[in-house]
């Protein structure tokens, strides 16, 4: 999910394209809001369906994430990162996951702080930690991991709480439109699936009504740390997300928006940073 | 090299590692598995028993039917269909030997009970007995039976679960059935898929528990709104309702559920009554789909639930089975909840319910050991039952499982999965679900048979005893069918055959039955407790009025008991509160026992 608010911590040498830390109207930081957010979702959640069966698992997945961001953001930056991106990881990790052993939470939480290290490109990670942990998890540890996220219920309250509250967040943070373009197009698609495959239309839009959708479409497709910088850009691989789901989900992939965006993420960043060496290099190139 | 370089080198090392961690795993968990069948002589020599499939050559030959429900199903009929199948043992003639009874779930079908010929053979009696033609259109079909003796006569009585009219069947002393379903005051229709007998106040006379799965207002066959799904995969509150039918003495039952304390609409697939706090009152447990498991502990006038308090009501899945067992020998009931796993889509994985160390009595908790002793995945499991299977002194659990096998290469789990995680609007209404268009779910799954070391870590000997059926189960019972001193295995399958697995044992272990009849209790003992104690353990068994999924056990306790086994004594706790002392029996008998006036 989104390390939306601190990518200047965790990779210092990475543009500022967004998201810069500040305090806003209601004094408070950035940085925290959408680790607030996803922790109001997790308290409500368990105090309205007692989502937190093993609270132990969350709690191993979070305290992981933020020892191994401290860890080796001390190691490689020399310094001691602020904790709020690894704790969203650690968290959605703690959300998304479902298994009834202990050790896929770790070993997700650990693979999706490492990616942020290890899998760079010119100073940038281009995964989103959390996509890629829980990808990897569901391809590699299907027998034990599944993300079936259905543990809030199926009612209607909750998604509108979600809904709201994501929405005033994502706003705030400027990044509404990357939602807004996914939520259009995932609707568009799913009418589009309904008429190809006979199915009802009410199975198609089904996924987008429950909320492991609503912590996707706010969270981690918004993740500024992995997402390309212009607006039009952002919504057009936003699109070409929703349009790859399309193609799983034509083919029957239980987890289409984890993969597609796995897919189509990381991409648009590499043809980014393409671009922008090429234009480094045309400048350079260019005698003052 | 640079200690920054060296330091990325190491990491890339590492989340390189992090990655196989879990195909490695995987591998080392299939090391540990027998993947292949053993001939009866190598099983006998690894596994202490072998599993032979028998139901043919004993004159068994009995394929289930599922029902074809109202049209505007059809486009999931597979899936709302897919239940019905069960087997329950009892000896229905009080010859000493225990039949087979075993339901059908087409309208026009039958249901067939299999009385044992003392020879090794079985033989079909339903039709003369009057309890064969029972699935008829406008009365809907069985979904399971459980026997107890409602009016202490000797003989068991019938209880017909059904999706439709419910019926009791009074046993006319081993000579046939009379239908005494309007005199028992049995209300005009439920769709369940439980029952338990169990005497929940203690006055000798059975009671009897039914759980309603869909609502009882819906007639499956006249539909007049399709909106008949469960409104939440995990947080269903719109199934059928609870019936508590407490036993009036002449024939007569007193719906009592509600003023009792029970009042739930979770669906409910799985229930059992066992005292679980050593109250003195058999407490019960209630498998719900879609849902939290309830337990209702029982001062022998009031239930109340409990299930948060101590610990089972949390996390919900889509319970399907209950069971109890002393699975380390401690005087203990263990609890088994099976739910469904599936590779790469749902993992809920099933529940053992341990008593957590240090609480009992009414502060009693629970917790989910199933992966600590290996028995967590079952595919989609159904049915399960603990049992001695292999005489060495701790119960084993066999488990049959998997849902819709229908075309092997297509499946429907990539449509369940997206309409089960919709809004409830579009998921409770069997229209908004796409067409299963013969796709398998869940099909085609291995059994397991979980063999306990009795160091708490069971391993799962199902190939490797011969246990190589892959049909849709349901049911499982357990039961000595031909008074040898071993437990045999009978498996009903929706859709399938009723299998029959013959048990042959090691014959270094020795073993120890008991057969109980109450006096001041009610007369089937159902609730009664043996406590066994050989050679420094002591094992809890008790009677039961139906376990695990649509069963029912035989109805006497079958004790495995190792090699040179001594017995210290036997104790018995009546329903009645009696308790009776046996000392030191003599192993490889079975005892009848009447209690004691």
């Amino acid at each position: 999910m989104t390390e939306q608010t601190t990518q200047q911590m965790s990779v210092p040498n990475t543009p500022m394209h967004a998201a810069v830390p500040r305090k806003s109207s209601f004094n408070l930081d950035n940085r925290y809001i959408a680790p607030a957010f996803i922790t109001c979702i997790l308290i409500a959640g368990h105090l309205s369906f007692g989502i937190l069966e093993s609270y132990q698992k969350t709690l191993i997945a979070i305290v992981t994430s933020i020892a191994l961001e401290l860890t080796l953001g001390r190691i490689f930056f020399h310094k001691w990162l602020h904790p709020a991106s690894a704790y969203i990881s650690g968290i959605s990790v703690g959300i998304l996951v479902r298994s009834p052993a202990f050790w896929p939470y770790i070993l997700c939480s650990a693979i999706s702080i490492m990616s942020k290290y290890v899998l760079r490109v010119k100073g940038r990670h281009i995964w989103n930690p959390s996509n890629f942990g829980i990808s990897v998890m569901l391809l590699l540890a299907a027998d034990t991991v599944a993300s079936l996220s259905i543990q809030w219920g199926n009612y209607l309250w909750p998604m509108f709480v979600i809904w709201a509250l994501g929405s005033v967040t994502i706003a705030r943070l400027h990044r509404f439109h990357i939602t807004a373009t996914y939520v259009a197009s995932f609707l568009a698609f799913a009418f589009m699936r309904s008429w190809m495959t006979g199915n009802p239309w009410q199975s198609e839009i089904a996924p987008i009504t429950g909320p492991m959708y609503q912590l996707f479409i706010f969270f981690m497709i918004t993740d500024p740390k992995t997402t390309v910088r212009t607006k039009r850009a952002q919504c057009i691989v936003v699109f070409l997300v929703a349009v790859l789901e399309m193609v799983l989900r034509l083919r029957q992939v239980v987890y289409a928006p984890f993969y597609a965006l796995f897919i189509v993420g990381p991409a648009a960043m590499l043809i980014e940073i393409w671009r922008d060496t090429r234009r480094e290099n045309s400048a350079e190139a260019v005698p003052s | 090299m640079s200690g920054g370089r060296i330091a990325r080198i190491v990491l890339a090392i590492v989340f390189l590692c992090l990655l196989v961690t879990p195909l490695v795993i995987k591998r080392i968990a299939a090391r540990r598995q027998p993947n292949h069948s053993d001939d009866a002589r190598t099983a006998l020599a690894r596994y202490g028993f072998y599993l032979r499939e028998v139901s043919r050559s004993v004159g068994i030959n009995f394929v289930h039917q599922a029902p074809q429900l109202d049209p505007k199903l059809d486009r999931i009929m597979p899936e709302v269909a897919s239940m019905g199948a069960s087997v329950s043992i009892v000896d229905f003639d009080r010859d000493g030997w225990p039949d087979i009874y075993v339901t059908n779930s087409a309208i026009g079908s039958k249901n067939a009970l299999y009385r044992n010929q003392h020879d090794g053979t079985f033989k079909g009696v339903a039709d003369e007995m009057g309890i064969a033609d029972v699935n008829r259109a406008g009365n809907g079909v069985s979904t399971g039976a459980v026997w107890g003796d409602y009016d202490n006569d000797g003989y068991e009585d019938l209880f017909l679960m059904k999706w439709g009219r419910p019926e009791l069947y009074h046993n006319d002393h081993g000579h046939g059935f009379t239908r005494v379903t309007e005199q028992a005051h049995l209300p005009a229709w439920i769709n369940a898929n439980t029952a338990v007998w169990f005497d929940y106040d203690g006055d000798g006379l059975l009671d009897l528990f039914v759980g309603g799965y869909y609502s009882e207002d819906i007639d499956l066959w006249h539909l007049v709104t399709t909106r008949i799904m469960p409104d939440s995969f995990e947080y269903a509150k719109n199934g059928g309702r609870k019936y508590l039918f407490h036993n009036l003495g002449n024939g007569k039952f007193e719906e009592v559920s509600e003023k009792l304390g029970i009042n739930s609409r979770r669906w409910a697939l799985a229930a059992a009554a066992a005292d679980l706090r050593g109250s003195g009152h058999p407490d019960l447990f209630v498998a719900n789909d879609y849902g939290v498991s309830e337990l209702y502990f029982n001062d022998g006038k009031r239930f109340r639930e409990v299930g948060q308090p101590t610990r089972i009501g949390f996390a919900p899945k889509s319970g399907m089975n209950a069971a109890f067992g002393d699975i380390l020998n401690q005087g203990k009931f263990a609890i088994y909840v099976s739910n469904i796993s599936e590779d790469g889509v749902l993992i809920q994985g099933n529940n053992l319910w341990m008593p957590k160390e240090g609480t009992a009595g009414d502060t009693i908790q629970y917790e989910n050991l199933a992966r600590d002793f290996g028995v967590e995945l079952g595919g989609w499991s159904f049915g399960a039952q603990f049992g001695d299977l292999n005489n060495d002194g701790t119960l084993d659990l066999y488990l049959t499982n998997g849902y819709i096998s229908l075309d092997r290469n297509r499946s429907y789990w990539y449509d369940f999965s997206k309409v089960a995680g919709g809004n409830s609007t579009i998921i409770g209404d069997a229209k908004n679900w796409p067409d299963f268009n013969g796709r398998s779910l869940s099909g085609y799954q291995n059994k397991r048979v979980w063999l306990n070391d009795g160091a708490g870590k069971f391993i799962d000997v199902a190939l490797g005893v011969g246990v190589t059926d892959t049909s849709d189960g349901r049911s499982v019972a357990l039961a000595d069918l031909w008074n040898r001193g071993v437990l045999d295995v009978v498996v009903a399958n929706q859709k399938g055959p009723l299998l029959l697995y013959k048990n042959t044992v090691a014959p270094q272990n020795d073993w120890i039955e008991f057969q109980l009849e109450g006096t001041a209790s009610n007369r089937s003992a159902i609730g009664a407790e043996v406590i066994l104690y050989w050679n420094g353990q002591k094992q809890i068994q008790e009677v039961s009025g139906g376990s695990g999924f649509a069963a029912q056990n035989d109805r006497r306790l079958h004790f495995g008991l190792g090699k040179n086994p001594h017995i210290q004594k036997a104790v018995i706790r009546w329903p009645s509160g009696k308790v009776q002392n046996i000392e030191q029996p003599a192993v490889n008998q079975l005892l009848t026992i009447k209690e004691p006036s």
